[in-house]
């Protein structure tokens, strides 16, 4: 046992060990540490075959006689990082951020006035006022503690349950409801199914429905923004599920081997749609993937908000003083349904899921950790529902009555510029809609 | 053949390497192995590999962009791209072996001249490599991508159609990545078979969002790349790769574009119109002489050069003129592009046909290897149907 647990360290070499030693090894030292691992690789000259070391140019390692595969390390794998137990108890005091009252009752606010929008929309798509709703319930912390963790000018590629983040980073709820309502006020003028938002103000990219498409791109987009020297980081968010696409295994590998200042967040919640993470995968999750392609990784209680900030901040400071990818694991649970058009009890127990309601939510841990202090009484806590419910429903009201866009805006945007085949389906369109104006809800939309 | 068995297995171990590589001045394992080979000294006509079916015509020189120099086809792509990297801070060029110069040495010189952080390798993985260019588009800088072959970018075409091609639609505009292009050599090369042959372009014409540009010539290439790199949607740029050397022209040193979505008539005409776009043009460039020394039959010529958005005006205008048109490529003729010309053109243009619209086109079938002589659209095969058409 012990010898499969030295060539497994053997194996994942200098970057394990790296992410053991991060508090005690400067930065530079860990640069130098990796340009020599990537040097040992490159310049093997010069070749000696008296010396009994292997040359091959395609791995650094050492020759071994006798057969033995190495164990995938599953049952014991990658430690989950906390900082909080699941009463909301601090249990290594250095591990505290020591954040101020003021950010953690913002950190609060923002995941319950999330949990409300979700409530409110979720229940406007089964009344037939929205077509479509993804609800957030019980990862408020991963994305919460993460925004939280960058700086506002980092850019954000997500997946599409991640409306945490740009809640955090102040996008109002009248967007949000805009978006899902697809209506005059959308920034992205009526194109997409709701939950796919975007601002480019906030530095968050629109999200797009195929999974795991984002992940290169972030990789793209912390190359240029290594090149500009600003300071600036790029965070790509993506599922278990997601992470067993290909363009995942593509981003990951080219982040690496193109030293991409990219923090990797995954979401590990349990399931994707209805598959469990058995069927999703067979290693050691996520963060075990991360060696493989020579990344820093680390696997955190995606509930424990002050864990995921401080995997986060610490990843992305490193990240761009480094140019290097690092990997983050945020093992939590899909408490709602995959989107209202899934009934998960089709494939899990009630049980399960108010386990994790109940007993390991990232907003009721905040809570305690926060009445602890006396941050927060139940008076804050019940006008703060009036308030954070009264926000989401006015901005509700105020969308619903809002005109959809004009039909004009189906048309511009494919280019930067329209195109002649474009103007004539346009006019045609018009002249059709000229004749049979009746058939269509041309009421409904900005003229 | 038995005799040449044994050899291999007796004699190389000790006295040839295996591979043959560095055996130093006596002759190699392989090369003796031919000389002894019955066929080897009377190589008839048909073991000879066929010439190109083609003759490369070059335009004349260009005047008005300035000093020139002679330069083939992938000189005239390093050109383009130098020019690039000079006057753009923000470009970078990427994708397989391109850090060395590129299979097809479109690279040459730019990573030496520009650095390593602008003109460097990825790993193997074209889904990658496009959705990194998108990635580096989308945060602002000039992404060039290659592909290196047009028939392994099947692995990208998620990225491409639904991501590139609909990054700036479906974010009303707030995002997109209107400064990537994709480059990738395409197109019959006289052995390529199945899989270096590829002429893909149907597949991206059917996705709104990017522009497929195919150049015919060096001063055409320069010209169109640097436009699709300036142009601010994403662009797929299809180099055909046997006129990469078999191309010559005078090409300007300088930048200079070539406008997009702008078919070229070459040579004017009264009896009938040719479509085509990349190598073809050759081809129907000699189609046309024939059909006028053996016809007497006056062909209108006409280089697509962008396929979306493509042309319909100059195309419809001419076959109003001519009233008949044949439309030509290599990939296989159904679905194929010239399908959607020729359905356009008779929407428009019915009264005006004689004849039904003619295409000439390589069959449905994988693009075979040692029967490619027969699966191309050759000049005769095109000198045929205008036959046809003219007497219908």
């Amino acid at each position: 046992m012990a010898a499969t647990v030295r060539s497994i360290n053997k194996m994942y070499g200098v970057c394990f060990n790296a992410a053991r030693q991060t508090t005690g090894l400067k930065a530079s030292r860990l640069l130098q540490h990796r340009a020599f691992r990537v040097g040992a690789v490159h310049w093997q000259q010069p070749f000696d075959a008296s010396l009994e070391k292997p040359q091959f140019p395609g791995a650094s390692a050492e020759f071994v006689d006798h057969l033995e595969f190495i164990q995938p390390n599953v049952i014991s794998g990658i430690p989950v990082y906390r900082v909080m137990d699941r009463q909301g108890n601090i249990i290594n005091p250095s591990q505290d951020p020591q954040l101020s009252k003021e950010t953690v009752l913002n950190f609060y606010q923002k995941m319950t006035l999330l949990n409300t929008m979700d409530r409110i929309l979720y229940e406007s798509q089964r009344q037939g006022r929205i077509s479509f709703y993804m609800t957030n319930y019980g990862e408020e912390g991963t994305h919460i503690g993460s925004a939280a963790a960058l700086d506002p000018s980092d850019m954000v590629f997500g997946q599409y349950r991640e409306a945490g983040v740009l809640m955090y980073r102040g996008f109002p709820l009248d967007m949000f409801m805009a978006q899902c309502y697809a209506n005059a006020d959308d920034l992205g003028k009526g194109r997409q199914m709701p939950v796919h938002y975007g601002s480019k103000d906030l530095n968050f990219v629109t999200i797009s429905s195929p999974l795991a498409t984002q992940i290169p791109q972030a990789a793209g987009a912390a190359y240029a923004i290594k090149r500009e020297n600003m300071n600036r980081a790029v965070i790509c968010y993506f599922g278990e599920g997601a992470a067993s696409e290909g363009d995942a295994h593509a981003g990951f590998n080219f982040s690496a081997t193109l030293e991409c200042p990219l923090i990797f967040f995954c979401r590990n919640n349990g399931y994707a749609i209805s598959t469990p993470t058995n069927e999703q995968y067979r290693g050691d999750g996520i963060a075990a993937r991360g060696p493989g392609y020579g990344m820093l990784s680390i696997r955190v209680d995606g509930n424990d908000v002050f864990a995921v900030y401080n995997a986060t901040k610490e990843a992305r400071r490193r990240a761009v003083a480094e140019n290097q990818p690092f990997l983050i694991e945020a093992m939590t649970y899909r408490i709602g349904h995959h989107s209202t058009s899934d009934d998960s009890s089709a494939y899990r127990s009630v049980d399960e899921v108010n386990y994790w309601d109940k007993q390991d939510h990232p907003i009721s841990r905040l809570r305690h950790y926060m009445t602890a202090r006396s941050w927060w009484s139940e008076d804050d806590e019940r006008s703060w529902r009036k308030q954070s419910r009264k926000m989401v429903m006015e901005a509700f009201e105020k969308a619903e009555k809002r005109l959809k866009p004009s039909p004009e805006l189906m048309f511009t945007d494919v280019y930067q510029e329209m195109t002649p085949n474009l103007n004539k389906q346009r006019d045609s369109m018009w002249r059709h809609l000229q004749q049979y104006k009746e058939h269509y809800p041309l009421d409904q939309y900005v003229k | 053949m038995a005799a040449a068995a044994r050899f291999f297995v007796r004699g190389a171990y000790w006295k040839l390497s295996i591979s043959g590589v560095g055996t130093g001045p006596q002759s190699s394992f392989a090369a003796t192995l031919l000389k002894l080979s019955p066929g080897s000294s009377s190589r008839t006509k048909t073991q000879r590999r066929h010439v190109a079916h083609f003759t490369f015509q070059p335009d004349p020189e260009p005047t008005q962009y300035g000093p020139t120099e002679k330069m083939n086809m992938f000189q005239s792509v390093t050109s383009a791209l130098d020019n690039t990297l000079a006057s753009d801070p923000t470009a970078v060029i990427f994708g397989e072996d391109v850090a060395f110069g590129g299979v097809f040495r479109c690279t040459v010189g730019l990573r030496d001249k520009y650095g390593k952080d602008r003109v460097f390798n990825t790993p193997l993985c074209e889904q990658g490599i496009v959705g990194f260019g998108i990635g580096a588009a989308v945060a602002g800088a000039t992404a060039i991508a290659e592909i290196q072959f047009a028939d392994y970018i099947y692995p990208a075409f998620d990225q491409i159609v639904n991501e590139a091609a609909k990054y700036r639609y479906r974010s009303g505009n707030l995002f997109d990545c209107g400064s990537l292009t994709i480059r990738a050599p395409w197109g019959c090369v006289g052995h390529g078979s199945l899989y270096h042959s590829q002429s893909p372009e149907a597949f991206f014409a059917h996705c709104p969002g990017i522009k497929v540009v195919i150049p015919r010539s060096p001063v055409q290439a320069k010209g169109l790349l640097l436009a699709c790199i300036a142009d601010q949607n994403p662009c797929i740029f299809f180099e055909p790769k046997i006129l990469y050397r078999a191309a010559v022209e005078q090409v300007p040193v300088e930048s200079y574009t070539v406008p997009l979505s702008q078919a070229e008539v070459l040579q004017e005409g009264s009896d009938v119109t040719l479509v085509a776009w990349g190598t073809q043009i050759h081809v129907m460039r000699e189609v046309a002489n024939m059909a006028q020394e053996k016809l007497g039959v006056s062909c209108e010529l006409i280089d697509l050069q962008t396929i979306l958005p493509w042309d319909v005006e100059t195309v419809c205008k001419s076959v109003v003129k001519t009233g008949r048109l044949l439309i030509s490529h290599e990939a296989p003729i159904t679905g194929g592009f010239a399908a959607e010309i020729s359905s356009s053109v008779q929407e428009q243009c019915f009264l005006n046909l004689e004849a039904p619209i003619s295409r000439v086109c390589g069959y449905d079938t994988p693009f075979p290897h040692i029967f490619e002589p027969f699966y191309i659209p050759d000049k005769w095969k095109c000198f045929d149907a205008i036959k046809k058409m003219i007497n219908y």
